[in-house]
Parts: C-alpha cells; sequence; structure tokens
C-alpha cells in the first residue's frame, strides 16, 4: 500500500511534469484543418465518421424497404441489396463504430482526463486523421466506381467475394474497399499508438493508473486490442488483394465458373475465416470496451454515486480484452471444423459473460440507492444497459454450438448482434455527446429535442429489433432480399417486416432531429458554464471552455483523488473534483 | 493460428507483468493526496518515443505472427510445394547482421561522444541496409528466373509476399535513419540524436530478428518444431 503525503491537503506544485512542446499553428489552415490539437482532430473523426454513418443509415432504410414491401422498388435488385448489406455492415463497425469511439473520443477524452497538454505525438495523430479520411473517400468512390461497391456481405468470405457473380467481385467494389480497409488500419495504427503512449506518459502529478476514469481504460484497453487485432485484417486483406490482382491461391480453391476453369487452386477459405474473425471477434469488444467505460461514467455522475467496485471494474476490463482473443471461431461454428474446437470456444464464450456481466452488476449497484438525475445522459446510460442484457442473453444462446448451429445465417443472429454491437454502443454514443456537448461547445444540447430523440430511438431500436428475433426463429434466413413465398414462412413474418420497416423508417427519421439539436444548439443553447453536470473528473475542471489549444492554461492540474468522490459524506458539495486537494483541516485518508 | 497466438501469449505475460506493478490492488476511494511513493506520476522514466516504438514493434510482430501462422495453415493443403531457398539469403542475412551491428556501434559510439565513429558506423548501416534490400532483389529474381513466380505455388507466393512485407518495413525504417543521420554527420550529438540513433537501432534489430524468423519459416526448418506443437495445440 501506497505511502501518502502527509501534507497532501496542501496544494503541491504541478511544475515536476516537464510540459510538452505545444506546436503553435499559424494559420487558419494550421488552426482548424490541419491541426494538430487532439480536440480538433477529435471532432474532424466524429464529423467524419457521422458523416459517413448517415450514408449507411440510409443504406439500411434501402434494404428496409426491401425486405418489408418487396418488389415495390424497381431500383433495389437483388445486386443492389447485397451491396447495401455490405456498406452498411462495414460502414457501421469500421468507419463509424471504431473511428468514433477510439478516434473521436479517445482523442477528445484521453489528454484531458488524464491532465496532458495534449496527445504525446500530435503530428501522427493528425496524419491518423488525415488517412482515415483517406480511406472514407476511397470507399464512397466505390459506389461511383463501375460496377458499384462490392456486395460481398461485410465479411468479405472468399471465393465469392472476388468472383463475377458478386457484385464488385471482378470489377472496383473488393478492390477499392480493401484497400480502403488497409489505409484505415495504417491511419488507425498512428492514433492508437497516441492514445495508448498519452495513457503511459502523459498522465498529470498524481493520476496513477488506478485513479483513471474508467471511460480512459475502456479506450485504453480497446486501443491496444485494436493495436494487436487489426493487423489480423490487414494480413487478411493483403492477401485477397493478391488473390484478386496477381493470381494468387491464398484463399482460392480450383473453381469452375460458368463453365470456366479459373486459374486459382488449392487455396482454402476457412484461413481467410480464421484471420477475419481474430480480427472481428475482439472488435466487438473494441467497440463495447469504451462504451462500457463511458457508461460507467455517466451513471455514476448522473446519479451522484462513486462507481460500485471500481477496482473489479477495471480488472473486469483487462480480463475481457485478454479472453477476446480465444474466442474467434464461435463465429465458425458452421465451417465444418473440429467437434473440439467447437467446444473449446463455446467454453472460452461463455467465460468471458462472467467479467462481463460482473459490470453489468456493478452498474445496477451503482444505481442502487443513488440520487438518480433522469437527464438525457442518464437515460441513454440506462438504455444501454437494458439492451446490452437483452443482446448479451442472446449471445448465450448463439455462443453454444448446438444451439447456434439451427440459429446460424438467420435473422436471429442480425438481430443479435445490432442488440449487442449496434444499437447499445450508440445509445452510449448519444448519452457521451449529450454529456460532454457542453465541454465542447459551451452550450447544452436542447432538451425537448433530446427527450423526442432518446425515446424514439430506444422505443424504435426495440420495435425494430424484438421482432427481428421471432423472425429468425421461424427460419428466416439473413442477406436473402425476397423470401417469396416459401411455405415454411408465415404471413406474421411479412407482416412484421412491414411493421419493422416502418419502424426504421421513424428511427432514421430521429436521428436527423438530433443532428438539428447538434447544429442549433451551437448557437441557440443554453450557456452551459464549465462544468454543468457537477462531475469530478478532470475535463470538467478545465479553467476555460471549451478547453483551448494545451488545455490547462499555465499550470498543469494535480491529482488528489479518484474520479469518482461523489456524494462525500461532510464535504461542502456533494463532488469534489480530482484535482481538488480537499478541506485545509480535513482528516487525511490514510492506507485502509 | 497457434504462431499468433504464442506471440499474444508473450505480449500479454509483458502487459501482465507490466499492471503486476500498477497497484492494481490499491484502494483509490481510500487514498487522498498526491502518492509520495511516485515522485511525479507513476509513469516510467523512459523517453516516450522509446515506449511508443516498443509498442509499434508489438504490432509489427503480431503482423508477422499472423503471416506465419497464414502459412502454416495453408501450408497443410495438398498442393503446397515448398520453395527452394536462394543462397543468397543467406548473404542477405549476414549483411542485415551487420546493418544491425554497425547500429549497435553507433548507439556506444554515440553515448561515448565519438562522433567520427558515429558517423562511419551510421554510413555503414544505411549502405547495408540498401545492400540487403538489393540482394532481396536479386532473390527474388533468382526465383523468377527458375520459374517460381508469384502466382505460382502458394509457397512461392508466400515467399514474395512475407519477404516483401519485410522489405517495406525495412524502407520505412531507413526513412527513420536517414532523418536521424541527417543530425548525426552534422555532428550534433544531443539528446535528441542520441536517443534517434538508439530507435534506429532496436527497430533495425528487431526486424533482424523478424527476418530470421521468417528465414527459419521460409526455409521450412520450423515445419517439424510445428508438428510438434500441434501434437499439443491439437
Amino acid at each position: 500500500m501506497v505511502e501518502v503525503t502527509p501534507h497532501a491537503n496542501n496544494a503541491v506544485p504541478a511544475a515536476e511534469v516537464a510540459d510538452v512542446e505545444l506546436y503553435h499553428p499559424k494559420s487558419w489552415w494550421t488552426t482548424y484543418v490541419f491541426s494538430q490539437d487532439a480536440k480538433v482532430i477529435a471532432i474532424q473523426y466524429s464529423g467524419t465518421a457521422i458523416a459517413i454513418g448517415m450514408v449507411a443509415l440510409v443504406l439500411s432504410w434501402l434494404m428496409r424497404l426491401q425486405l418489408g414491401f418487396p418488389g415495390t422498388f424497381d431500383f433495389i435488385t437483388p445486386e443492389a441489396y447485397y451491396q447495401f448489406i455490405t456498406m452498411h455492415g462495414m460502414i457501421m463497425v469500421i468507419y463509424l463504430l471504431t473511428a468514433l469511439f477510439l478516434g473521436g473520443f479517445g482523442n477528445y477524452l484521453i489528454p484531458l482526463m488524464v491532465g496532458a497538454r495534449d496527445m504525446v505525438f500530435p503530428y501522427a495523430n493528425m496524419l491518423s486523421y488525415w488517412i482515415y479520411l483517406l480511406a472514407v473517400l476511397v470507399l464512397i468512390a466505390s459506389f461511383f466506381a463501375p460496377g458499384g461497391p462490392t456486395g460481398a456481405g461485410w465479411t468479405l468470405y472468399p471465393p465469392q467475394a472476388i468472383l463475377s457473380g458478386t457484385p464488385g467481385g471482378q470489377a472496383w467494389g473488393i478492390v477499392l474497399m480493401l484497400v480502403s480497409l488497409i489505409l484505415f488500419i495504417i491511419g488507425f495504427t498512428m492514433g492508437g499508438l497516441n492514445y495508448v503512449v498519452t495513457v503511459l506518459q502523459g498522465r498529470a502529478r498524481g493520476m496513477t493508473l488506478m485513479r483513471m476514469p474508467l471511460t480512459v481504460w475502456g479506450i485504453f484497453t480497446a486501443t491496444v486490442m485494436a493495436l494487436l487485432a487489426f493487423p489480423a485484417l490487414f494480413v487478411a486483406c493483403v492477401m485477397m488483394l493478391f488473390d484478386r490482382l496477381l493470381g494468387t491461391s491464398f484463399f482460392m480453391p480450383a473453381l469452375v465458373e460458368l463453365g470456366q476453369q479459373l486459374e486459382y487452386g488449392g487455396g482454402s477459405p476457412i484461413l481467410f475465416q480464421h484471420l477475419f474473425w481474430f480480427f472481428g471477434h475482439p472488435e466487438v469488444y473494441i467497440v463495447a470496451l469504451p462504451a462500457f467505460g463511458i457508461v460507467s461514467d455517466l451513471i455514476s455522475t448522473h446519479a451522484r454515486k462513486n462507481i460500485f467496485g471500481y477496482r473489479m471494474m477495471v480488472w473486469a476490463i483487462v480480463i475481457i480484452g485478454a479472453l477476446s482473443f480465444v474466442v474467434w471461431a464461435h463465429h465458425m461454428y458452421v465451417s465444418g471444423m473440429h467437434p473440439w474446437f467447437g467446444f473449446f470456444f463455446a467454453t472460452t464464450t461463455l467465460i468471458i459473460a462472467v467479467p462481463t456481466a460482473l459490470k453489468v452488476y456493478n452498474w445496477v449497484l451503482t444505481l442502487w440507492r443513488g440520487d438518480i438525475h433522469l437527464t438525457l445522459p442518464m437515460l441513454f446510460a440506462l438504455a444501454f444497459i437494458v439492451t446490452f442484457v437483452n443482446g448479451g442473453l442472446t449471445g448465450l444462446f448463439l455462443g453454444n454450438v448446438v444451439v447456434d448451429v439451427p440459429l446460424s445465417d438467420t435473422m436471429f443472429v442480425v438481430a443479435h448482434f445490432h442488440m449487442v454491437m449496434g444499437v447499445a454502443p450508440i445509445l452510449v454514443i448519444f448519452g457521451a455527446i449529450y454529456h460532454w456537448y457542453p465541454k465542447i461547445t459551451g452550450r447544452m444540447l436542447n432538451e425537448a429535442m433530446g427527450q423526442f430523440h432518446f425515446w424514439v430511438t430506444f422505443l424504435g431500436a426495440y420495435a425494430i429489433f424484438f421482432p427481428m428475433h421471432y423472425v429468425g426463429l421461424v427460419g428466416v434466413p439473413r442477406r436473402y432480399p425476397d423470401i417469396g413465398g416459401t411455405s415454411f414462412i408465415p404471413d406474421s413474418v411479412h407482416t412484421l417486416n412491414a411493421f419493422i420497416t416502418v419502424a426504421a423508417l421513424v428511427v432514421g427519421f430521429a436521428q436527423l432531429v438530433f443532428l438539428f439539436n447538434l447544429f442549433w444548439s451551437l448557437k441557440f443553447g443554453r450557456d452551459a458554464g464549465g462544468n454543468p453536470w457537477r462531475a469530478t473528473s478532470l475535463e470538467w475542471q478545465t479553467p476555460t471552455t471549451p478547453p483551448p489549444h494545451g488545455n490547462w492554461g499555465d499550470t498543469l492540474p494535480v491529482v488528489y483523488r479518484w474520479a469518482y468522490d461523489y456524494s462525500v459524506p461532510g464535504a461542502p458539495e456533494d463532488f469534489i473534483a480530482q484535482n481538488d486537494p480537499g478541506p485545509q483541516t480535513g482528516h487525511v485518508a490514510g492506507p485502509a | 493460428m497457434s504462431v499468433i497466438l504464442v506471440f499474444l501469449l508473450v505480449v500479454l505475460g509483458v502487459a501482465g507483468w507490466w499492471l503486476s506493478h500498477q497497484r492494481l490492488m490499491s484502494k483509490p476511494w481510500l487514498e487522498q493526496g498526491v502518492p509520495a511513493a511516485f515522485p511525479d506520476t507513476d509513469v516510467t522514466g523512459m523517453p516516450t518515443a522509446k515506449i511508443a516504438l516498443g509498442i509499434f514493434l508489438a504490432v509489427v510482430g503480431a503482423l508477422f505472427a499472423l503471416f506465419a501462422s497464414a502459412y502454416f495453415m495453408r501450408m497443410d493443403y495438398a498442393d503446397w510445394q515448398a520453395t527452394p531457398l536462394p543462397s543468397i539469403l543467406w548473404l542477405n542475412t549476414a549483411i542485415l547482421v551487420l546493418a544491425s551491428v554497425a547500429l549497435q556501434i553507433a548507439v556506444i559510439a554515440s553515448r561515448k561522444g565519438h562522433d567520427d565513429t558515429v558517423r562511419l558506423a551510421l554510413v555503414t548501416a544505411g549502405l547495408t541496409t540498401l545492400a540487403f534490400l538489393a540482394g532481396q532483389w536479386m532473390a527474388w529474381r533468382d526465383l523468377t528466373a527458375d520459374g517460381y513466380l508469384l502466382d505460382g505455388n502458394p509457397a512461392s507466393s508466400f515467399f514474395y509476399l512475407i519477404t516483401g512485407m519485410h522489405g517495406l518495413h525495412i524502407v520505412g525504417g531507413i526513412v527513420g535513419l536517414v532523418r536521424v543521420g541527417a543530425r548525426g554527420m552534422g555532428g550534433r550529438n544531443d539528446e535528441n540524436t542520441r536517443l534517434g540513433i538508439e530507435l534506429c537501432a532496436m527497430y533495425w534489430h528487431f526486424l533482424l530478428l523478424v527476418w530470421l524468423g521468417v528465414f527459419v519459416l521460409l526455409a521450412g526448418w520450423a515445419n517439424d518444431f510445428i508438428a510438434v506443437c500441434r501434437q499439443f495445440l491439437i
């Protein structure tokens, strides 16, 4: 147990942490466009991610229109439908969720929350964004390329991904997709190194690892995982690009296409699946861990209560991160693998539910007898818990081989992963934006529009995905643009499909209200002040709001306590900021 | 996937060892004040750039471990025919060792302030590295001339792919070396230059290690070993 300085209540000078040399922008271009300030980069990342996310949202409308009212829209051909599902999935998982959580929130929050002036390598950080933007532009270019974007499904399984039967397979689509992913990974690696090293090296005086807010722990662990998992996608993309362009046969077996024997031979599509899912499963947690971290902070702040079991929350984040690397093959139960493999991966998959459930219990116990303020961030956090539990429970179904095999490739799987890694993290993103928008802009988001956005999104998401479980249980396969008059499918499925489509359209439009709110409040929002939620963590203690370049003015903050001192008995206010040395005459709590 | 799993186990071991020194058992809710045990924070005294490079090398390591995993998995299929090793690879290996040694000498000389030795060592390292790349190019030409083409047997596809990827990382290193070298050549021997030379040396040693791994992999010497390991890992 660490010694605590006896004079801890006297402010300790901050000068002992060396100030970093800041890059000082000289022109409008270097201040707002080619900026090296992590906060500007964060907003660039978020803006780009949300913009491309809107494209994916529109694609989901088009898919739902086809599923709900098949045959009504002539321009949605089966090929177009495949292109829509592929691009929707890839954009949402990689270009929206990963980029927004790590590039957006990571960039904004890490330096502020650990008390640094900026990321440790601002130039590489800037480069990271511009390469990400390039990746997005390459991705968008595929919409306009001859043959359109790839329609291989977001998993891009070979051999179909690069054959002429798949949209974009023998045209530009798949090539642009693979190039875009490779660029994304290169860009992410530059940013990711920054996030990790800033947490390791950039912390303010007194900010020990175990005093960091859980948001930082979540983003930190997710970034470490991403740095180790993305190379698997990189390898898979490079090898598939070789197969497609240079005629190698890494993944391509011997094939006869339209009566023609292709030049490929001997390759293994299963090899691709291993590489893809070795990235793909950690990816789920790369998205989930930042969400876990952020939601912990939202709940603690808005329930005015310290997070229950902080240590266990940290351990759980680290354990989930480590375990998530040994569960990948549960995505491949039907690939014909050895049954012992299935047994092994089912076991690891179910074990990962233990630390995850622990986190859920701790969130609920934090709420227990808390002073719950039903603010917008809190509403979204509560909605996240419910949604995550729902999606997690169906995960237990699908993690078991015998249950997964009949459910594999049905709409049940679609409903499951949308609940657990689509809706749940998105709810956290909304909560986080409502929570930190006042810090970013100095103004509150409009409450009425926010309430409308929350209720329509939350209830609407359930209207979309709850019935989808049933549709899947009846046996409706995923990836089919039209199930037609298949005899085992009851009429109720068609009715539900139409209902889901209407719900999806409504939820989609509610997001436009949210976007409008973001711009409207920028000008007309209520003045927020520096710390509207009366929160403890460092980002709320900046001398000015929004925080300027360099964040802290003349002196760096010194940290005296953890991030969760809410409702401390005897304290003058119901929160004590992390950089508050405490009352001069107060008792110095020593080690227990 | 056994190679990448073993690699991750090593990374996990290092991360676990580091975490075990981070007071994960502490009870932050009971502690107020600035911990005296750590004069500043609990950040390490190591240069930030060195830590960043270390983490980057872990990423590079994961990349090559994944290539090795894919190599072994693809090898199990019936069409695999091993590619003969161009004999020039032995020479290339020796040259790359030389480059690594030269950079190590540069590190030691810069610490002692022997500027002339630093210059000589940096130039040697640069030239030997270029020679290595030229040698790799010759190896490719030898293979092509003998009919082992990129789009031929997967063994030769992997040969070009993995050596190419390693070569690209060397090229990236040369960019760094030139930047550091420009400072070292100018006779500057400040802390930054010394750190830069150390980072270059670290990167070169690591890429040498990767190359030795790649060499063993492509030569097929690891096959029996992997076969034995498979018995345990299924």
